[in-house]
Order: C-alpha cells, then sequence, then structure tokens
C-alpha cells in the first residue's frame, strides 16, 4: 500500500508541467465523480456543479488502499468542499485533501481546468 | 540534550512514551525506548482477539513509524542486560552501551509457572506474548491432525485465564479451565458472583475444575494429562499456564535497587527506585507493598513519571488506587468496583441473582445507607459507569439503594441526572476527562456539540465505554445555555427526516437541488442527507435510484454492494428463498464465468462476490436473460422474506408459509425504507424462518397467522412483539401496507422499526391504535401511497441495462476500458478472496 500512495503527490499549480487532457466534460456526472488514468495514477475527478467548480484528486482511499474515491459522493463540510470514501465515509478536503473527520493522512489533489468543453489535469511529470 | 531511557516497550512503556512527547513539547529531550519483543508494544488486555483474526498489527498501540515521527529511537528485540549506576549506563545483550540520564524501567511482568512435576513437557504453553499465541496455533494445529475433538486445560481461573480459555475455545479445542481455589476470579468475585459465571461460561461450552492441586503434567515427552490426586486425573493434550504474574525485576536486583520481600522494585509516589534518576513504572514497580496487575493505574504511573522528569513534581500517584475494573470476559459482563467484598461490620451488601438469566448484581453501602462502598456485576454491567461515579464520588444515593441495581421499572432510570455528579467527577478513564472540563469546554464556546467535546477534551476515544455519558452531559450542557439540541439530520438542514418528509411531499419536489436550495443552510449537501433525501423521493415518488444517482449511497449509486477492497457483491432475488435447479445453474455458470466467490447469505439467497465496476452490467445483463432481478441487497429497503418449507412439505406445517413468503417479497420489493426491512414466515410455532428476529414475522396457527412486528438480529438483538393473532392472509397484508408506511414516514434516518417501535411514544399499544383503530385516521392513504409503491416497481438492474447513459456509470475510467489494476485477489478455500488490508 505505501508503495501505491508514494505515487500520489500534491501538485501545486505553479509545478503543472503536463496538462493531460482526460476527457469531455460530459462525461462526469454532475455533482459527482468518475476516474482518470494517467500513466499508472488513477486521479478522482468531480464536477462540483453547484459550485461550478471541478476537483481533481487521488482515487486512492489512504484508508485503506483501495482506489474508490471517485465513487464518492461530494458535498460540503462547514463551508469546505469534500468527498465522503464510499467505504466508511471519511471525509477529505478537496481543495486541501486534509481529511475532515479524523486523522488520516491527507489525499494528494491535482490542479485541474476546463477548456473546449474538455477536462484537463496538471501533473508534474 | 537530556536523554531518557525507557527500558521495555509494554503497554505501560508506550503509554510512557505517549505521554512524554505530548507533555514534553519543544523541550529538549532525547527517548530511548527497548523492547525485548521483536514488534513495538500492542494491547495485551486484547491478546485473545489475535485468534479471531491473526493479525498482529491490528492490536499495535502505535505503528513503528509513529515513533519515528516523535523522535523517539525504538530498538526492538534487544534485552537490556544490565545497569551501571554509576557512570548511569545501560548494557544490552547485544553488548551495546547508552548513557542516560533518566531510566525508566518499565520490563513488566512474565507468566509465573508454578514448579510443577513435568511443566517442562512439550505441549505446555503460557499466555503473555504474541509468540505464545502463534505456539499455541501451530500446536493446536498439529493435535487436531490426529485427532479432532483434542481437549486443552488452562491452570488458572483468573482473569487472565479465563481469556486464555476462550482462546483456546477458539482454536476449535474442548477448553478446561483448572483452578486451585474453590472459584472463579478469586481476587475479584464472591463466591455467588463466580458461581453465576461458572454457570454462564459452563452453558458456553467450557469445562470448570475448581479446587484442584496439580500434583503432576503427566506424558513422556509431551503431555497427555494432568494428575490432581491419586485416582483425578483430567486427560489434556495442551496445557496453558495461566497462574499469575512475576514482576520482570532482574535489572533492579543486579544493580543493587530496593527489592521488595517477593520481588518488585520498590518506589514511592514519584514513582522514583530507591536511585532518584530510575524510574519504575506498571508491573515491575512496588507500590503500597503492592503489584496492580492493571492498565488503568499502569497508565497513572506513567502520567506521574513523565512529570516528575519534566519538573512538574507536583504530580504524586495517590496513596489509594482505585482497582474498580469492567471487562468483557468471553463476551460476559464482569466488573468491580470499590470494596467489592466488604464485612458486615462496614455496612449492608444488597444482592439481586437471577441464575435464569445468569445476572448477578452486589451493591455494598453503608451502615446509615448514605453512601455506596462498592460491587459486583455479572452478566450486565450496563450500570457501571453510573455506579463507579457515585462510589467514587460519594454521591447521595436513592433512600432505598435497592433501586440501583433493580431491573429498571416504567420510568428509567433511578438514577439522578448526570448533571448531578461533581465537577471533578472523572467521566473518560482511558483518557482521565472530567465532567468539569466537557462542560468547561461547551461553556467557553469551544464546543458546540458532541463531535467538537469529543474532539477538544478526548473524551470517549480510548475503550468508548463513557461514550453514552459524555452524550448526555453535553446534551444537558447545551440545554442549560439554552441552545436547542435538534435532531436535525447534518449541518446543512434545520430539518429531521419526518420535517422533510412533509416538506417534499407538500411542495413536490423532485430533485436534491430543489430541496436544499428552498429549505436548506446553504450549503451542498453531504453524505448524510443527499442519501436521506434519495431515500424520501423514493418513497414519495416510487423513484428507482437510477433517477437521481449523485445523490445515492454510493451502494445505490451502483446498484451492488461495495467490499473491501473495492469490488462488488451480486445478490439477485430469490423470493421466499424458492429457487429452481435451472435457476441455481443459471447462477453457477455466471458465478463460473466471471470467478465470482459464491456463499449463501443469512438471508437464504445466493451472493456472488468478486465483481469489479465494469462486470457488473454485463453479469447482470446475463442474470436478467435467466429471469432474475435485483435483490436490493445494497440498498435500504426490503431484503429478503425468509421462509420455512411450510405446510406444502413439511409434516407439521400449519400454512403455506413459501407461497405467503413469496406474495409479501414480491409486494414490499424495492421500496426504499430509512433502514433496511426483513421479513419471515413460518409455518408452525416452531418458528424455522426465524421470524420474530425479523421487521415483520408471520407464524401459522390454528386460524390463520400470528403478526409479530419490530423485530431485528444486528447489534441489538430484539424480538419482534405479538402484533395480532389468527388473522387471515388479507388482513396481514393491509395491516403490513399500514405498519410499513407508517414506519417509512416517520423513523429517523437508519432507524430500524425495532429502534423506531421502542421510541414510539405509547409503545405497541398506540402502534395498535393507529393501524387496527385508525386513531389519528390515516390509514386509508398509508394504503393508497403502498398501492402506488408497489403498482409502481421496475427492477434497477433491468432499467440500468437496457440504458446506454446509464450503462457509462460502470466503467472503472472514464478515458479507459481497462480495470482497476490495484485489485489483488488471493486463494481461499477453493475460491478466492481480496488480499488482506495492510
Amino acid at each position: 500500500m505505501s508503495v501505491v500512495s508514494s505515487k500520489y503527490k500534491t501538485v501545486k499549480p505553479d509545478e503543472v508541467k503536463v496538462w493531460f487532457k482526460a476527457a469531455s466534460v460530459n462525461d462526469f456526472p454532475k455533482d459527482g465523480g468518475a476516474c482518470v488514468k494517467y500513466k499508472d495514477l488513477q486521479i478522482a475527478v468531480f464536477n462540483f456543479k453547484r459550485l461550478n467548480k471541478w476537483f481533481a484528486c487521488q482515487n486512492l482511499s489512504p484508508e485503506k488502499g483501495e482506489m474508490v474515491l471517485s465513487r464518492g459522493m461530494i458535498g460540503d463540510h462547514k463551508g469546505i468542499p469534500m468527498v465522503a470514501c464510499p467505504l466508511h465515509k471519511k471525509t477529505f478536503s478537496l481543495e486541501t485533501g486534509e481529511n475532515l473527520n479524523g486523522d488520516i493522512e491527507p489525499i494528494a489533489t491535482y490542479p485541474i481546468k476546463i477548456e473546449k468543453e474538455n477536462v484537463y489535469i496538471g501533473f508534474s511529470e | 540534550m537530556q536523554t531518557v531511557i525507557v527500558v521495555g516497550n509494554g503497554m505501560v512503556g508506550y503509554k510512557f512514551c505517549e505521554k512524554f512527547v505530548e507533555a514534553s513539547k519543544n523541550k529538549e529531550y532525547k527517548i530511548i525506548v527497548f523492547g525485548e519483543e521483536p514488534r513495538p508494544a500492542y494491547d495485551r488486555v486484547h491478546l485473545s482477539e489475535f485468534f479471531e483474526n491473526q493479525d498482529a498489527k491490528a492490536l499495535e498501540m502505535a505503528p513503528a513509524e509513529w515513533y519515528k515521527e516523535n523522535g523517539i529511537d525504538l530498538v526492538v528485540d534487544e534485552r537490556v542486560s544490565d545497569i551501571q549506576r554509576g557512570t548511569k549506563t545501560i548494557v544490552t545483550a547485544k553488548n551495546k552501551v547508552f548513557n542516560y540520564d533518566y531510566l525508566v524501567l518499565a520490563t513488566g511482568s512474565s507468566a509465573f509457572v508454578p514448579p510443577i512435576k513435568g511443566v517442562e513437557k512439550e505441549g505446555v504453553f503460557v499466555y503473555r506474548t504474541i509468540e505464545d499465541l502463534e505456539g499455541m496455533l501451530a500446536y493446536a494445529a498439529k493435535l487436531k491432525e490426529t485427532n479432532p475433538n483434542a481437549k486443552a486445560a488452562v491452570l488458572g481461573g483468573g482473569l487472565l485465564g479465563l481469556e486464555a480459555g476462550k482462546a483456546v475455545m477458539d482454536m476449535g479445542l474442548e477448553p478446561h479451565i483448572v483452578e486451585f481455589a474453590p472459584k472463579l476470579m478469586p481476587r475479584q468475585l464472591d463466591s455467588r458472583s463466580s458461581q453465576v459465571l461458572q454457570l454462564k461460561l459452563e452453558s458456553m461450552g467450557l469445562n470448570i475444575h475448581l479446587s484442584k492441586a496439580t500434583n503432576q503434567i503427566l506424558g513422556e515427552e509431551y503431555i497427555t494429562g494432568m494428575e490432581f490426586g491419586e485416582d483425578d486425573v483430567l486427560d489434556v493434550e495442551m496445557l496453558v499456564v495461566s497462574a499469575g504474574i512475576r514482576p520482570r525485576d532482574e535489572l533492579g536486583k543486579t544493580s543493587g535497587l530496593e527489592m521488595g520481600v517477593r520481588g518488585g522494585i520498590v518506589v514511592n509516589n514519584k514513582m522514583q527506585t530507591s536511585d532518584e534518576n530510575i524510574y519504575a513504572i506498571g508491573e515491575v514497580a512496588l507500590y503500597n507493598q503492592m503489584i496492580y496487575g492493571l492498565v488503568a493505574p499502569g497508565y497513572d504511573m506513567a502520567d506521574v513519571a513523565v512529570n516528575q522528569i519534566i519538573g512538574n513534581t507536583e504530580k504524586l500517584m495517590p496513596a489509594d488506587i482505585d482497582m474498580s475494573t469492567k471487562l468483557k470476559l468471553i463476551g460476559v459482563d464482569v466488573a468491580s468496583f470499590g470494596e467489592p467484598f466488604m464485612p458486615a461490620s462496614k455496612g449492608h451488601s444488597i444482592i439481586f441473582e437471577n441464575k435464569t438469566q445468569y445476572l448477578y448484581k452486589r451493591i455494598n453501602v453503608s451502615h446509615d445507607g448514605k453512601k455506596l462502598l462498592g460491587g459486583i456485576l455479572v452478566g450486565d454491567a450496563s450500570d457501571y459507569n453510573m455506579l463507579h461515579q457515585v462510589y467514587l464520588n460519594g454521591m447521595a444515593i436513592p433512600e432505598d439503594p435497592a433501586q440501583l441495581i433493580l431491573p429498571a421499572s416504567e420510568g428509567g432510570s433511578s438514577f439522578g441526572d448526570v448533571m448531578d455528579l461533581p465537577d471533578e467527577a472523572q467521566v473518560c478513564s482511558c483518557e482521565n476527562v472530567t465532567k468539569g472540563q466537557i462542560c468547561g469546554a461547551i461553556e467557553s464556546g469551544e464546543a458546540k456539540d458532541l463531535a467538537d467535546v469529543v474532539s477538544c477534551t478526548k473524551a470517549g476515544t480510548g475503550c468508548g465505554g463513557c461514550k453514552p455519558m459524555v452524550k448526555d452531559i453535553t446534551t444537558a450542557t447545551l440545554k442549560s445555555l439554552g441552545i436547542e439540541v435538534k435532531d436535525s439530520i447534518c449541518e446543512h438542514f434545520d430539518y429531521n427526516r419526518q420535517d422533510l418528509y412533509k416538506i417534499i411531499e407538500v411542495k413536490g419536489y423532485t430533485t436534491f437541488n430543489e430541496v436544499l436550495d428552498s429549505h436548506g443552510n446553504g450549503g451542498h449537501g453531504c453524505e448524510l442527507c443527499k442519501p436521506l433525501v434519495a431515500s424520501l423521493m423514493a418513497t414519495i415518488h416510487a423513484d428507482t435510484a437510477n433517477k437521481e444517482y449523485a445523490i445515492q449511497d454510493s451502494n445505490d449509486r451502483f446498484l451492488a454492494n461495495i467490499q473491501r477492497n473495492g469490488t462488488y457483491s451480486v445478490v439477485p432475488r430469490v423470493p421466499g428463498g424458492e429457487i429452481t435447479p435451472d435457476k441455481l445453474i443459471a447462477l453457477g455458470q455466471i458465478a463460473k464465468k466471471y470467478d465470482l466467490y459464491t456463499k449463501v447469505t443469512g438471508g437464504v439467497r445466493i451472493d456472488l462476490f468478486g465483481a469489479t465496476l465494469n462486470q457488473l452490467p454485463l453479469i447482470w445483463k446475463e442474470l436478467i436473460a435467466h429471469g432474475f432481478e435485483s435483490g436490493h441487497a445494497y440498498g435500504k429497503s426490503l431484503r429478503t422474506v425468509k421462509t420455512c418449507v411450510g405446510s406444502t412439505w413439511c409434516r407439521y406445517g400449519m400454512a403455506e408459509s413459501v407461497s405467503f413468503g413469496i406474495e409479501l417479497e414480491n409486494r414490499y420489493r424495492g421500496i426504499r425504507a430509512p433502514h433496511k426491512i426483513k421479513g419471515g414466515v413460518s409455518g408452525c410455532i416452531r418458528e424455522c424462518a426465524e421470524a420474530r428476529g425479523k421487521d415483520f414475522g408471520l407464524i401459522a396457527v390454528e386460524g390463520g397467522w400470528n403478526l409479530y412486528l419490530g423485530g431485528n438480529g444486528g447489534a441489538t438483538p430484539r424480538h419482534a412483539e405479538l402484533f395480532a393473532e389468527q388473522i387471515d392472509n388479507e388482513t396481514v397484508i393491509k395491516y403490513l401496507d399500514r405498519y410499513l408506511m407508517f414506519y417509512m414516514r416517520t423513523a429517523k434516518p437508519l432507524q430500524r422499526t425495532a429502534a423506531w417501535q421502542e421510541r414510539l411514544e405509547g409503545g405497541l399499544d398506540y402502534l395498535k391504535e393507529v393501524i387496527i383503530e385508525d386513531k389519528l385516521g390515516i390509514v386509508e392513504d398509508l394504503e393508497k401511497e403502498m398501492e402506488t409503491l408497489v403498482n409502481k416497481f421496475e427492477c434497477e438492474w433491468t432499467q440500468a441495462v437496457n440504458d446506454p447513459e446509464v450503462m457509462k456509470r460502470f466503467n472503472h475510467f472514464v478515458n479507459s476500458d481497462e480495470e482497476d489494476d490495484n485489485i489483488v485477489f488471493v486463494p481461499m478455500r477453493d475460491q478466492k478472496m481480496p488480499r488482506q488490508w495492510s
């Protein structure tokens, strides 16, 4: 598990070297998520329609090491946009990756942008 | 920088580190910890759990990384062999030398093995470490190969001995407990409570031998039996010695520290030994001429030593140590507090005993009847927390103290209010949190609800036993501040489920966003309110989970149950448990084709595990082609109606339970409710369908059906209550329609019928008035609403596989047809299972 999780590191907007074209905006459910494959990474992408924002983070649940976060429910916790892991409802900030209802390690988050109806995720390599 | 060396990495040694890190923040200390065992400290109190999962990691107090993160050098598998007090150094068995400024001895104890002839034979174990257990497991497995009915004995009927008895039982050996004293747990229990415990344990399959002094262990190379007297022999093939503990005090002896006559390193109330730079804590320390074999005093000692070393010298060990304990032994509650055995000269005892239910409660009160001095609880220790508080704080007790232990009468608890506790009352003993701290956190505004209280005081984060009390104190404090404690569903709505039900029904909302925008608090919803609204939409508009899938709970979103490794299980409906050979074959062929693990569920249908997201629609297409439909095993909805074979085949059957069970299952399939619903139909009073353990249950009797309502298994099992007798099929359906609809309208989220019914004001009588006599004038509506749901039923999976838009949901990746490569299965008994969680 630690080998897998070590592949996921938060990328800050100024560290982006590659903008990966993931899919069309229509491929993602409104106010829900789906998973994107990039090299050997699995990235959860959320179309937060109510905020008109998009978020990307690792698909790996840091609690148990399973690829499930994109299937989680999104919403907010005291105003912070979050995703709830479908396995045990651990919630993570979509902005900082921080665990909001416990002290599990944070998840990695990635920059995301929409251009011409396409979703792009930012990677540093 | 000063160096603190801790010798011993057991529970108390670990606690010392934890408290030291917390207390010495920003101060310059170097901590080095030596452990003799090959792994970091683990929870020895729950050692017998190792047999259930054999997962040593699960027992860890903290992972090895924790020590590193906190700047602690942890050296495992290395025993400290000598202390040179003159040069303030220690030497390890590997001849390494380390300097210390402070030395903390937390070497604990070892199992005491009495000098019985033959005790060195193979097959004799002690019960202390994970390695001991692994040795026992390997030996037991070998025994069972030649003799599946092998017997094992445990020498010692104390606390640890009974734990070891459970371990032996879990290994599949016939367990025997051999105790020298005339009763079990002689240190904690009086004779009568000990007898009650004995009866209970015997009823669970433990063989108990009391007043037995073991002369010798029989056998050549390995144990074959135990001899007590000339003709008194017990044949056993394995023996676990659990006859007490001896402090691991060798280092104290060799370095010339002051020792107790019968062992143990003498400490003062600062936990200092006769050398002021050396501390001793836990089971190696002799304090007040006593070795304390409980973990709580050990933790207190660790706390005192930490404070002394960092300079808070006013923190001392109290002279009186509370030896109260509450534990679950082999699933049986046992607790004692204060003075459990009190001589008649000091007060009176009040005893409640009910051997038919294996219950025993004793309290000791002062002669004037005003003070609680101690007590013993066996079988049910749910009152322990409160009794313990009353004792600790010398609180007033009822005029008739018997009320403290008599079974609760109407009107509930005889204890006063939690708010009567004094501020210094210790509510959480694991984290040492007082009532005053909890109230203070709320009064200062730091904590606004229960979750805040837990996170800022840490109350309830240890064993969790105090949680109900923490909750009560929190609620009462909030109330006293004039803050209304709402049962609103989450931060996004100020309404409870019943309010929202009415709002959606009256306003006719059909989407989550409509409800949130018009009646929410301005947020965006969460994992609590979204599935709740989804469930209400399903009840009010007969929507399936496909309609607004992003607000569905994960299982409803993918119409399958997510499993441990992110794969899913598939459960087609098998109404009443009746299935044709052709359908059985189809299930087998499909399971084989997709390499699925198959198992019969607790609800008498067949569960296919290990389907990936991508496989789900493929599997369901085939199932539907063979005439199956969704079993809604993933929903808060009707699961199964379990049936016995009834008069169709059974020579005792009074009615066709299968036919009626199928009719009921097909009637209520697919409806969404606050929680899952299960039914059962039995063809006679032998009750083979276990119908009274279900939300609704029917038992055929002369002249019709007896209808039982509000039962469940689960964490709090409850038998359903008899609601109506000798009624016909039509009346059953009429009452069930009304009952279920009334439940769906008024229950809290995730509240099963049992809990709902129990909290219904007026109880069963009120329920009868509403459902049979129509006291509220709503039965016509209830029936109509249910009729609509029944008529609008549609199989969600049939909808899904016929809609390409819906099918897109089941791709693991949006940009690739590949499957999740993170899923790993391992073989198990000719099938497969997910690899263990690391």
